[in-house]
């Protein structure tokens, strides 16, 4: 008598796509010095980047720096990337990253080229973007990232890039 | 004739993110700005490596070649990026400073074009360069 083995709890499956997660995202200093977090429903990731003063790039008006713009969609891209890289193997219980100190961390996609549209003022409010691989190659891989801030239909700003990604993992590890 | 090193700080200064990150201006004259990063481990993206985030270097791509339009001679007012595009050739050696040289080599009525070159101590190979197109204010 073979009876399909019952499915994960949910708290299970949770905990462990959570924890693998904050592993990722708490190993990068820079992320935690901008102060982004990231908010998972599934597999899918939005970024939220919480207004600091010291985020403000120019103070008469006061809007945010482009350069936190920028570096809030590399952070949401990369992160996203290296996500969508490790969900099957997260999935099937092949890597547990519960834990996991930052050297043992699969390795991250390179940025190789970015390019930003500032399409309006980043205003002094948190911001939240999300990410769309639009091209998973083996070598390359290519990303648009969208930013807004109160409402979703009207972009602060919206990104391009490219990733050389890392080499293939162990299939044994 | 102000000190053009003195313009250069209060501009750098009176942006918060700019100090945050510990931006100290070179140089911003005539279209023209120089500004460096020192190394700083809470700006680092890859644990493994210790090599600085390519966020980082964006913020100081986009305050240089901002730092470059607003010293533009024809420059009246403020200016906004429109876009900003950064290629990486290279990881910046852990523990140098990164110094981004922007030019303003086209000022519109409209719009300012501008490139810029990031370096760490090694100035022979760029760690990165970037391309952006900046707004101009309207002549009152």
């Amino acid at each position: 008598m073979s009876r399909r083995p019952q499915p994960e709890s949910v708290q299970v499956v949770k905990q462990r796509r959570d924890a693998a997660l904050t592993a990722l995202v708490e190993a990068v200093p820079y992320i935690r010095f901008l102060g982004i977090r990231f908010e998972r429903r599934g597999d899918e990731l939005t970024g939220v980047l919480p207004f600091r003063r010291e985020l403000i790039g120019n103070p008469l008006l006061p809007a945010l720096h482009g350069g936190v713009t920028a570096a809030f969609l590399e952070v949401t891209a990369v992160i996203t990337l290296n996500w969508s890289y490790i969900w099957d193997d997260l999935e099937s219980g092949k890597l547990d990253l519960e834990g996991t100190v930052p050297e043992d961390l699969p390795s991250l996609p390179k940025t190789v080229g970015i390019t930003v549209d500032y399409l309006r003022t980043g205003l002094p409010r948190d911001a939240y973007a999300r990410a769309r691989i639009t091209r998973a190659g083996r070598r390359y891989a290519s990303v648009q990232v969208e930013g807004w801030q109160d409402n979703h239909a009207r972009l602060y700003a919206q990104a391009t890039g490219h990733f050389l990604m890392p080499p293939q993992r162990d299939q044994d590890a | 004739m102000p000190d053009m090193i003195d313009l250069a700080r209060q501009f750098i200064h009176a942006l918060p993110h700019s100090v945050l990150l510990g931006m100290e201006p070179q140089k911003m004259v005539a279209g023209e700005a120089v500004i460096s990063m020192p190394y700083n481990s809470a700006l680092v993206g890859d644990p493994k490596t210790g090599v600085i985030h390519g966020g980082a270097v964006s913020s100081l791509m986009d305050t240089c070649c901002g730092a470059a339009v607003m010293s533009h001679p024809d420059n009246k007012g403020g200016t906004a990026t429109i876009d900003l595009r950064i290629d990486y050739m290279r990881p910046a050696t852990p523990g140098q400073t990164i110094t981004a040289h922007a030019t303003c080599y086209h000022f519109s009525r409209s719009v300012a074009f501008v490139r810029a070159v990031a370096t760490d101590e090694d100035g022979a190979h760029p760690v990165a360069t970037a391309t952006g197109a900046f707004t101009v204010e309207a002549k009152r």
